[in-house]
């Protein structure tokens, strides 16, 4: 039964990713060329496009792109210069196409396509079947198509080694606030593909919402995964050290980092070190 | 009076129950009790007793401490608008709080977050009866008390926005209005013996406060020594309100409005409406702990925000009364 399904989630993965692979084309001639100067002004699509764009084609990627913590292109990210999502100096830099992620603040988006310039917003990929899919579609936008099946063929390969059909246990996510993710998210998913189920799923937690720290530790999980301290202190994050969290599961001090942000050939570096 | 005390210990003992119960676990009454105080394997001691015994403790403490400090601060300055969330000691206590925490102080030694605050409070206290002083002004106090609480204010939020931690800004909400959510043990050993030792200080002015009642130089001739009153007073409501809000935030109104349901019952005397204020403010912290934990059960509703709406028609209330009497 398993197997069945995962095999129907396959052949439907293959069907959204031939849909997409069709439809990118024709987006790319109805733009003419491929754009020459591409901005991208978020920190997910900064990555899928420094991935897959040609030498000098991407002038431009997002600040956070070069933040250790958040971005593990941050080496890569020095190469370029960077943009803080304001639309004057994004216009500035005379882009062809400018890339933004869903979250953009409307207002720029706005503004940049009133003054002429090409704005794509794509969505998060909170999923395996969307970050396929957000790979042939930036393959699409920047005419790299042969780059982004490259990119696809090993990003399947990967999944391959790195999925897991053993059955490591329950697990729960906990970040500062007392948040906790579902498997709708990336997080749940990285979780699930690493061979875990989600102490959300048994709670009815499908997307990022709060979880009362009692509900957690009645819920008692073999593993806990915690969100990522920034420096400097907060009371949100004071959670994390509660003395209730370090009872029930004692061992286990796994934390979220940067590989867990984006949805990008990158999350299989997080599923690998949760085996 | 004793009913009086009886009543009060009785609401503040059930609520004090009720409160352990209160939760989204959904833990039947006895077993959770049976957990709580014999223990045993599984998650459900865990929760009884690192999750929901110290919320309660810090509520009956917390709230006994702003209720006592509240009639004290108001049988000194002879004023019922004098209340340590409403002139700013709490804030105060808050900024000194917020600092410890954005420097890493207490990162160094737990002990710097209480210390902190306290200094905080001391300060706001100190200033506010400086300029206000036993005469009962009502003017002087509220001007004071507001110029305090604006730049404690102030300085919280400032402080919480140059932290380089992106969950601080959203912090001062609970700086300014007070919570008792995830709180642990850790909390209470940090802010109890602080606020006895205050407590004890503020005990101590029952006598004083009751002759001051009589006006300062009849209070004199009874022997009442003024400087001591006042830095009992002082340090007193710094033990008690400092610590009180490095672990539980700034929540305002109960030194108000407990103190004043309370007064008519103890006959107007000061060291009777202390131990009074005391119960009646634990108990307020109390059913609104259990409230917000009722109402909004997954968005840790801060406690500020039911205080506020039981307090400030009451606080309308007295500056009404003030404005045509000239004086409560």
């Amino acid at each position: 039964m398993r197997a069945f399904v995962r095999r129907s989630d396959r052949i439907l993965r293959w069907l959204a990713a031939a849909l997409i692979a069709a439809a990118g084309p024709a987006i790319a001639s109805s733009a003419g060329a491929a754009p020459q100067r591409v901005v991208s002004m978020n920190l997910c699509t900064d990555q899928i496009a420094m991935l897959l764009a040609a030498p000098g084609q991407l002038v431009s990627v997002s600040d956070l792109a070069r933040d250790p913590r958040m971005s593990p292109m941050a080496d890569r990210a020095q190469d370029y210069p960077i943009n803080h999502g304001r639309a004057e100096e994004i216009y500035l830099m005379r882009p062809d196409l400018v890339i933004a992620g869903q979250y953009a603040s409307g207002p720029t988006v706005a503004m940049l396509r009133r003054l002429g310039v090409r704005v794509e917003v794509l969505p998060p990929a909170e999923d395996i079947d969307a970050i396929r899919a957000e790979i042939i579609r930036m393959g699409g936008l920047l005419g790299r198509e042969d780059k982004a099946a490259q990119v696809l063929a090993r990003f399947d390969r990967g999944l391959t080694l790195a999925e897991s059909n053993a059955d490591r246990g329950r697990a729960a996510i906990y970040y500062a606030n007392g948040y906790t993710s579902g498997r709708d998210t990336l997080a749940g998913t990285i979780l699930t593909a690493a061979g875990y189920r989600n102490v959300a799923d048994d709670l009815g937690i499908t997307d990022t919402r709060s979880l009362p720290l009692e509900m957690l530790v009645m819920a008692r999980p073999d593993r806990l995964i915690t969100g990522a301290k920034w420096p400097g202190q907060s009371r949100g994050e004071a959670i994390l050290d509660h003395p209730a969290l370090a009872r029930i599961a004692p061992e286990t001090a796994e934390v979220t980092d940067r590989d867990w942000v984006c949805g990008t050939p990158f999350v299989l570096r997080a599923i690998e070190a949760l085996k | 009076m004793k009913r009086l005390f009886a009543a009060l210990a009785l609401l503040v003992a059930a609520l004090f129950a009720i409160s352990l119960m209160t939760g989204p676990a959904g833990i039947g009454a006895l077993d959770g009790l049976r957990a709580l105080i014999l223990g045993g394997d599984g998650p459900m001691p865990i929760v009884m007793r690192e999750i929901r015994l110290p919320r309660a403790l810090l509520g009956l403490a917390v709230g006994a401490g702003l209720g006592l400090t509240g009639a004290a601060m108001q049988g000194y300055l002879r004023n019922p608008l004098a209340e340590p969330g409403l002139i700013g000691v709490s804030g105060m206590a808050a900024l000194g709080a917020v600092i410890a925490i954005q420097t890493g102080l207490s990162l160094g030694t737990a002990l710097a977050l209480p210390a902190t605050a306290l200094a905080g409070a001391a300060i706001g206290v100190g200033l506010l009866v400086a300029l206000a002083g036993p005469r009962g002004g009502s003017v002087t106090l509220i001007l004071a008390g507001i110029a305090i609480s604006a730049l404690a204010g102030a300085g919280t939020a400032l402080v919480l926005n140059l932290s380089p931690n992106p969950y601080a800004a959203n912090e001062i909400v609970f700086w300014l209005m007070g919570s008792l959510a995830d709180r642990s043990m850790v909390h209470v050993w940090l802010a109890l013996p602080p606020m006895l030792l205050g407590a004890a200080l503020i005990w101590t002015t029952g006598r004083g406060l009751d002759a001051l009642t009589l006006g300062e130089s009849a209070a004199s001739a009874m022997g009442v020594s003024a400087t001591g009153l006042r830095w009992r007073l002082i340090v007193g409501v710094a033990l008690i309100v400092g610590p009180a809000t490095a672990v539980a935030g700034a929540i305002g109104f109960v030194g108000l409005v407990v103190p004043h349901i309370l007064r008519p019952w103890v006959a107007a005397r000061p060291s009777a409406l202390l131990p009074a204020s005391a119960l009646g403010g634990a108990a307020l912290l109390l059913a609104a702990d259990i409230a917000v934990r009722l109402i909004l059960p997954e968005r840790d509703l801060k406690l500020g925000v039911l205080t506020a709406l039981v307090g400030a028609p009451l606080f309308l209330h007295l500056i009404w009364k003030t404005r045509s009497g000239g004086r409560v």
